[in-house]
């Protein structure tokens, strides 16, 4: 089954082309296509997902993977 | 040239560090630089929006040393193809940038590298160099004169009507004409740069923003989006006064949002056109006029002339602004004007019974990607050496550039390649997988054929 851990993580793959293994190391600018157009897409891609609308303080605050889980938790997405 | 020395107390320049530099001090280092090197040098400028870029920039220019500015994140093998090619005797570049040359002086986290090339001659007008676009590697680099960028900033300083009572936060490059273009007219003005190495998707950008409240910013078109997808309609931003755009031509949604949440918001909001080749701007759409004439890049900007040949439609500008030449290689950096004050821009576009000017369409195969302009052909060239064995054609529109290829399971590998060669983020590019790529009996590829292929990622 594939859980909500696992739609997340497969957003940034798909948004970044990276191995799975690297993201819990992952930040904004921690790897080249993480600047702000890739933050733009990976927004997208989350909001897809999980059916959800990100705030803008929360788009600018989502700096890493660990930090993204905090917030998507706000929308009451279990992760 | 520059008269900071008549306002020397005030602040040319705030870093989102804290740090902050007086037109004096810019000054003062211009001196150190002077009693350093010789002057009339070339030198590679690689550049960041912060404290030390802008010094050595100034510094330079203030010492008639002919800068190339690049991006402090230019990688390593295309740094070193430009530096055998045009010899800078020296570099300005970050500290502990590990470049292995000896360090020359130290300064605002910045060094001056020396490298013990032998100097290529400099024409005596030659005052800046650029890049044609952010870097598909072509070492092509506009030359511009002490007559260009004084033109081209006044006219700036003009029709924007910049004060120094103005704080732009970069959004931009610098190494970029149109980010240069701001620094260099609100520099000539005594207005007071906030500098950040942070961008429009990060936190931080908008605390540095808020609280030293930036009353303008310029974008490019992707720059528009991602503040609409900000929903920047909802910040409270009451310090900002002007936004302009350029690089590239903004969907006429998000022209007319914008506009009307100027209007909304007591805002002036100024949609331009302009090339390297032109220092960085040739024409302006007043905002007043936005919402009448959407879609328009406006008139020219003062001192320059626009018009349309009657020959093939082309856009055709003169003025001071437009550059000397371009150089290929050191040698050409002794030549003069070859361009006499007339830019054959590319574009083809008309004009209306107002004299507003509009483009319909490029006379060349380039498209602009995130503001940068991208060459087809030279994308082509560049996959087809890294992968002989395929069938390559490259098309689409800004920001969004179609890559067909045949093959078979290559197309990752391709994106991931163009992505680091054009250091452009890969989502610029989708790659579709043809069973051949169709040409015409002459060898020339139909692209007209292509782009009836549904795209794929």
């Amino acid at each position: 089954m594939t859980t909500n851990l696992d739609k997340y993580a497969q957003a940034f793959v798909e948004s970044f082309d990276v191995d799975p293994a690297v993201l819990p190391t992952c930040s904004y600018r921690s790897i080249a296509v993480w600047d702000s157009i890739g933050h733009m897409g990976l927004m997208a891609n989350l909001e897809e997902k999980f059916g959800i609308t990100l705030e803008t303080e929360d788009i600018i605050d989502f700096s890493s993977f660990e930090k993204g889980k905090e917030i998507l938790r706000k929308y009451s997405v279990e992760l | 040239m520059w008269s900071f020395s008549s306002y020397p107390e005030r602040v040319a320049a705030v870093c989102d560090s804290g740090g902050e530099i007086t037109y004096g001090e810019l000054d003062s280092f211009a001196d150190t630089i002077r009693d350093a090197v010789p002057p009339r040098r070339l030198v590679f400028c690689l550049c960041s929006n912060t404290l030390g870029s802008l010094a050595g920039y100034t510094a330079f220019r203030s010492n008639r040393m002919v800068p190339l500015l690049l991006s402090s994140e230019l990688n390593q093998a295309l740094l070193d193809q430009l530096i055998q090619r045009y010899r800078p005797a020296y570099l300005w570049a970050p500290r502990e940038s590990q470049r292995g040359y000896p360090v020359r002086l130290s300064q605002f986290g910045y060094e001056l590298l020396e490298t013990r090339l032998m100097p290529p001659p400099l024409h005596d007008e030659l005052a800046l160099l650029l890049t044609t676009s952010g870097s598909t590697g072509s070492p092509n680099l506009v030359r511009l004169s002490y007559d260009n960028l004084e033109a081209n900033t006044a006219s700036i300083v003009e029709y924007l009507g910049v004060t120094d009572r103005e704080r732009p936060i970069t959004t931009l490059p610098m190494e970029y004409s149109y980010g240069l273009s701001i620094i260099n007219s609100h520099l000539e003005a005594g207005a007071t740069l906030l500098l950040t190495t942070n961008g429009l998707m990060q936190k931080e950008f908008w605390t540095f923003f808020k609280e030293r409240r930036a009353t303008s910013f310029g974008g490019v078109p992707y720059t528009y989006e991602m503040l609409a997808r900000l929903r920047f309609s909802g910040m409270t931003l009451p310090s900002l006064k002007t936004m302009t755009q350029a690089g590239g031509k903004l969907s006429a949604d998000l022209q007319r949002q914008f506009a009307q949440l100027a209007q909304a918001t007591g805002r002036r909001f100024f949609v331009m056109y302009g090339q390297t080749e032109a220092t960085a701007r040739i024409s302006y759409l007043p905002p007043e006029r936005l919402l009448d004439k959407c879609g328009s890049i406006g008139i020219a900007i003062p001192g320059g002339e626009l018009s349309v040949a009657d020959a093939d439609g082309e856009l055709v500008y003169r003025g001071r602004n437009v550059a000397l030449g371009y150089a290929v290689s050191a040698g050409d950096l002794i030549k003069g004007s070859e361009n006499g004050g007339v830019l054959a821009t590319g574009d083809i576009g008309r004009r209306d019974a107002d004299g507003y000017f509009y483009i319909s369409g490029r006379k060349k195969r380039f498209i602009k990607i995130f503001g940068n302009r991208v060459n087809l052909d030279e994308v082509e060239r560049l996959i087809q050496g890294a992968f002989p064995d395929l069938g390559v054609a490259c098309a689409g529109s800004d920001d969004h550039m179609a890559i067909f290829l045949t093959g078979n399971h290559e197309a990752g590998e391709v994106k991931r390649f163009i992505s680091e060669k054009t250091g452009l983020n890969p989502a610029a590019f989708a790659v579709t997988l043809v069973p051949a790529i169709p040409r015409n009996d002459a060898g020339k590829t139909l692209y007209a054929q292509l782009e009836a292929v549904p795209c794929g990622r």
